[in-house]
């Protein structure tokens, strides 16, 4: 037969294909298994046992130095499946004081690879965890008895005081995805789950040490391999002083008993968290050691849900604590100066109506702050909005600018997990709600008051008045002072500045000590200490108004602003006023005078949850 | 030479399915007799087939081709309606305890039938599109029946099979245009980001590359140095231009700058081909709108067509996504299973990943796994040499025929050695799309490896009397 010559030429190029596919595999196999130690785990040799020593989680102090979280050993049964020789069950159950049911229990869910998806025959596994001391000492002398089997020491957190839980947070056990994520995990570890656990991790956790044990063909230790040069030490993690002063926090959750809300105090001149409460909140305690899961179920099913930190979390509407935030732009914008009065016939009237209150009028704005006037700030945000010669658009996204520099919209980037953004509308997001219809200063005008789209995090709030304390900037809130004596994040030695001038904050600030002095907030008025205040009431959908307060003093030199909010309360002046004073007499004087215990003895005894709607099942 | 490769394939093939199943755990312990044991009874059938079909006259196979077609065609018709159900596909004849997958015997008999086509008279591939169009319907009618039973990968092997047309003629330009409509795919899916030229750089890429080839073909394929010259100064010229407007803060729309440079290139070489009246620049300029027209169709084939799972193996294949609780955990713990071996191996029987069965389907599609565990890259690699001396050993077999039945036959076994090769290990290691096709002569399973041992063993018996061919 004819032989095509040019076709026969064409089986090198299969041939070609198939070589090239076989170098590509044969490199990327080269990859995979020598160069790239990634996959790599040491082909554990039978005859040793890795132990691994667990580092001495960092302690937690707070600003004075009390001693808040430390550790207490805690102990677990730990076994290599493969190892394990026949051995008498019932001796086990009777050295551990549980039944032979429980055991079988234990074991099926250790091998269920479900619920324990690194299970091996090879590598240690954890049987039971949380061992009381008397059992650990019982175990630790039968332990030749059960070839196979080892205690692992691991330290659990405990809690100087039964506080703090929403800052402090706890640990848990590592997940799945932790431990594809970090390598540094293995099953079986703990991590920093909600606050200062979690997001210090990294510092508390310290590095872990490594024990290497020789291993008879029975399974049983004979002891250090070559009297342990090999071993590594374990590094202890670092210990951290809190910003938080710890009794204050007390004192804190004790005043927000029976009332749904928050209270956040700051050092205005360095940002540090004095006191971060939310209410209701838990005893750290409850998630430490065996009853952990079972607690946690039952706060993830409380309706009043203490797991979600209201002071960080929370988005509420501002209210009238919103209305310095205006007058400052609207001093710097040039719309108004301290001398311009606007009507308010009992209210704003333009075409539409927002209420006010009984004060004179016309009104300036240190008056208007004293007295919250809503006119005042309506006609001011309206004559911004619709100044002549600009487009009520760029109005609107310059006034959400100042806003945004002023710590409203975004996170402000504390150091704790999941802090809330709380909003701040744009002019898109108003283009858009009026699907592309022109709107008007009218239309967005209850902003002015804090009411409307606006939101805001407690946390936010107290930041404004630190702002104010300060005349004019603010560091970034924070609950870490210190880290083993190191200093901390750059991020919160940056001083942060609106570009506003001074002398406006300090206009600002005589309008909320006016308030103090014989406004809205009178009640703040501590005899001897110079307090500057907003109240704030905040309507809201689910049913009584909300009561807030923000508030710095001393009027000079301030060493605290606080920002108080209590949902469903009523008036600022009735629960938010009362409770941030109590905070800042106790902060700067250590106790509270004799004359306002009746004040405090309200608050302490008052519950307002019954108005919140939320009802206990 | 071709039994010797055949023998130790298969034994290490054995070997790691007894690895694989193989554990301290006593309730595994039953799983050995059960797995390895079984495959050992399937190599000894196999063997004693291998046997059979060798004593059978070749010309057997050549008269009674289509015949053997025909009668597989009918059982996997019927395998569509009498399979049960398993795992959502129906592709599994079951009697009493052994289990057949008919799709396997496909594949001798579509090489048989595919043999004999070409064996006919005077018969050249090229000679009528009716003899492409037979080959064809050879090839896709068992796909079809194939893809009834929802076995897509079993399906998809058949494909290879472009490989012997190509071998028989078939112009390298759709074996070109495979590759570049991979390649296009490939690059415009996996880089979406970052934006050049507001368009993603995937596509940016894909519309560079277009050129490239357009300009490549011009010099190559249509052999016009002054016009490829001017088409590439033309590129140039455009590129800069639209640099220099970017730098200006001028936005230029990526798709409509590309669009219009190529479309000119187009017009200017078509325009060259009425003077020239070369039938080539019509090709190049037909090549390239279709190109355009492919980039276009991609994203909304990936969108709108295929279905979420397969995007999400796509997805997984090409790196974009790591999904490692669902699709993509079978690749990430077979490639650290593999991984860990290192470069010798933990040895026969270590493997603690296999072992412990983090790999799903470790003794049959991801058997790949053990090997690279327990051997290592040396052991791995030297697999990987194995199949590919025996893929060129049957090359050479193939063009030592003196007929095209035996050649094409066997370019037929050819094919379907590269694409379960190039797949299976390519899906274990990472680098392709999971499709459930088995290793051969390594993965558990009777019906594939009787499947192969049929395929080859007729191979050797037409190769074993090529002499006696009439010439």
């Amino acid at each position: 037969m004819r032989k095509d010559y040019v076709l026969e030429k064409r089986k090198y190029a299969i041939a070609g294909f198939i070589c090239l596919i076989a170098v590509i595999y044969i490199v990327r196999l080269f990859n995979l298994q020598v160069s790239d130690d990634r996959y790599k785990e040491n082909a554990e040799s039978n005859a040793f046992l890795k132990k691994v020593i667990y580092p001495a989680r960092g302690l937690m102090y707070d600003r004075e130095g009390r001693l808040l979280v430390f550790n207490q050993p805690a102990y677990d049964v730990m076994l290599i499946p493969r190892d394990v020789a026949p051995f008498d069950t019932t001796a086990l159950c009777s050295v551990l004081g549980i039944t032979r049911e429980e055991l079988s229990e234990k074991w099926a869910e250790m091998k269920n690879l479900r619920k324990n998806p690194g299970y091996s025959s090879y590598t240690p596994q954890k049987l039971l965890s949380h061992l009381s001391a008397e059992d650990y000492g019982r175990l630790s002398e039968k332990l030749y008895l059960f070839p196979g089997f080892f205690i692992q020491k691991r330290t659990v957190r405990q809690y100087s005081y039964p506080s703090g839980s929403n800052i402090l947070g706890n640990i848990r056990e590592v997940s799945g995805t932790d431990v594809e994520r970090d390598r540094y995990y293995r099953p079986g570890d703990y991590t920093g789950d909600l606050g200062i656990e979690k997001s210090y991790e990294r510092q508390l956790r310290g590095e872990k040490g490594m024990e290497i044990l020789m291993k008879d063909a029975n399974g049983r230790i004979q002891g250090k391999y070559e009297n342990g040069i090999h071993d590594v030490a374990p590094v202890s993690g670092h210990n951290l002083k809190l910003s938080i002063d710890m009794e204050l926090q007390q004192y804190g959750e004790q005043l927000m008993r029976g009332k749904i809300g928050a209270i956040v105090a700051i050092e205005p001149s360095t940002g540090e968290i004095l006191c971060l409460v939310t209410s209701p909140n838990y005893d750290p305690s409850l998630l430490v050691g065996k009853e952990r899961g079972k607690n946690y179920a039952e706060l993830v099913r409380d309706p009043y849900k203490p797991l979600y930190d209201r002071s960080i979390q929370g988005m509420y509407p501002p209210g009238s604590t919103f209305k310095p935030t205006q007058g400052l732009i609207l001093l710097q914008e040039g719309i108004v100066t301290t001398g311009t009065a606007y009507p308010c016939y009992r209210g704003y009237v333009n075409g539409l109506r927002i209420g006010c209150h009984g004060h004179g009028s016309p009104i300036a704005l240190k008056p208007a702050l004293q007295t919250s006037c809503n006119a005042y700030f309506c006609w001011g945000l309206k004559n911004m909005i619709d100044r002549r010669g600009t487009k009520p658009a760029d109005q609107l996204t310059k006034w959400k600018d100042y806003m945004v520099a002023m710590g409203y919209g975004y996170r402000l980037g504390i150091d704790l997990p999941s802090e809330s953004r709380g909003f701040i509308p744009n002019a898109k997001f108003y283009s858009d709600s009026f699907r592309g219809a022109s709107w008007s200063a009218n239309s967005i005008i209850s902003i002015s008051i804090g009411q409307g789209e606006v939101l805001a995090t407690p946390l936010q709030i107290a930041n404004l008045c630190a702002t104010i304390a300060n005349r004019g900037y603010f560091y970034t809130p924070h609950v870490v002072k210190e880290v083993s004596d190191t200093v901390i994040d750059m991020a919160f030695r940056t001083r942060h500045k609106p570009e506003i001038k001074k002398e406006y904050y300090e206009t600002v600030a005589e309008g909320m000590r006016m308030a103090v002095l014989g406004g809205t907030c009178r009640r703040a008025n501590i005899p001897d200490i110079e307090v500057a205040g907003k109240t704030g009431t905040a309507q809201n959908p689910h049913g009584r108004d909300h009561s807030a307060f923000m508030g710095f003093a001393p009027y000079k030199n301030p060493r605290i602003a606080v920002a108080v909010y209590v949902e469903n309360a009523g008036f600022g002046a009735t629960f938010g006023v009362p409770i941030g004073s109590l905070i800042i007499e106790r902060y700067l004087n250590g106790s509270i005078s004799p004359a306002r215990k009746g004040v405090e003895e309200r608050m302490l005894n008052s519950n307002t949850i019954v108005s919140s709607g939320v009802k206990k099942h | 030479m071709t039994i010797v490769l055949y023998l130790l394939l298969v034994c290490a093939g054995a070997v790691s399915i007894y690895a694989a199943s193989y554990d301290f755990d006593s309730a595994s312990l039953f799983d050995l007799e059960e797995f390895s044991g079984k495959q050992i009874l399937w190599i000894g059938l196999s063997l004693v087939l291998g046997c059979v079909i060798l004593l059978i006259d070749y010309r057997l196979y050549e008269a009674y081709a289509y015949l053997i077609y025909g009668m597989v065609l009918l059982l996997l018709l019927a395998t569509i309606f009498l399979a049960p159900n398993i795992k959502g596909s129906h592709s599994w004849l079951v009697f009493g305890p052994v289990s057949l997958q008919p799709a396997e015997f496909g594949k001798f008999a579509t090489a048989l039938a595919l043999a004999k086509l070409f064996d006919s008279y005077n018969f050249q591939l090229n000679a009528k599109m009716s003899n492409y169009f037979r080959a064809l319907i050879i090839i896709l009618l068992p796909v079809a029946l194939i893809l009834m039973q929802r076995e897509t990968g079993s399906a998809l092997v058949y494909l290879s099979l472009v490989f012997v047309l190509y071998r028989e003629g078939m112009s390298g330009m759709v074996l070109g245009a495979a590759v570049a409509a991979i390649t296009y795919f490939v690059v415009a899916v996996k880089y979406t980001e970052p934006l050049i030229l507001g368009i993603p750089a995937g596509e940016f890429t894909v519309f560079v590359l277009i050129m490239a080839i357009f300009a490549l073909m011009l010099i190559f394929y249509c052999r016009d140095i002054i016009i490829a010259r001017n088409v590439i100064i033309g590129f140039c010229g455009a590129g800069i231009l639209a640099g220099i407007l970017e730098l200006c803060g001028i936005d230029v729309n990526g798709t409509v700058f590309f669009l219009c440079t190529i479309g000119l290139g187009c017009i200017y070489t078509l325009i060259a081909m009425l003077r020239h009246r070369i039938r080539r620049f019509m090709v190049t300029v037909g090549f390239v709108a279709a190109s355009v027209l492919f980039l276009f169709s991609v994203n909304y084939v990936f969108g709108h067509v295929l279905q979420p799972h397969q995007q999400m193996r796509i997805k997984v294949a090409l790196g974009i996504e790591d999904d490692l609780r669902g699709v993509g955990y079978n690749v990430n713990q077979s490639k650290i299973a593999i991984g860990s071996g290192g470069l010798t191996g933990k040895g026969f029987l270590n493997g603690t990943q296999t072992k412990l069965k983090y790999v799903p389907e470790q003794h049959t599609d991801f058997i790949f796994c053990t090997i690279g565990e327990e051997e290592g890259f040396i052991g791995s690699t030297a697999v990987l040499i194995a199949f590919l001396s025996l893929i060129l050993r049957l090359i050479h077999i193939a063009e030592r025929q003196r007929s095209p039945f035996g050649r094409v036959y066997a370019y037929c076994v050819v094919s379907y050695l590269i694409f379960h090769l190039c797949i299976n290990i390519g899906m274990v290691i990472g680098l392709c799309p999971v499709i459930g096709i088995p290793l051969p002569f390594f993965s558990y399973g009777g019906s594939a490896l009787w499947g192969f041992t049929i395929l080859l063993f007729i191979l050797l018996r037409i190769d074993a009397s090529r002499k006696e061919r009439r010439d």
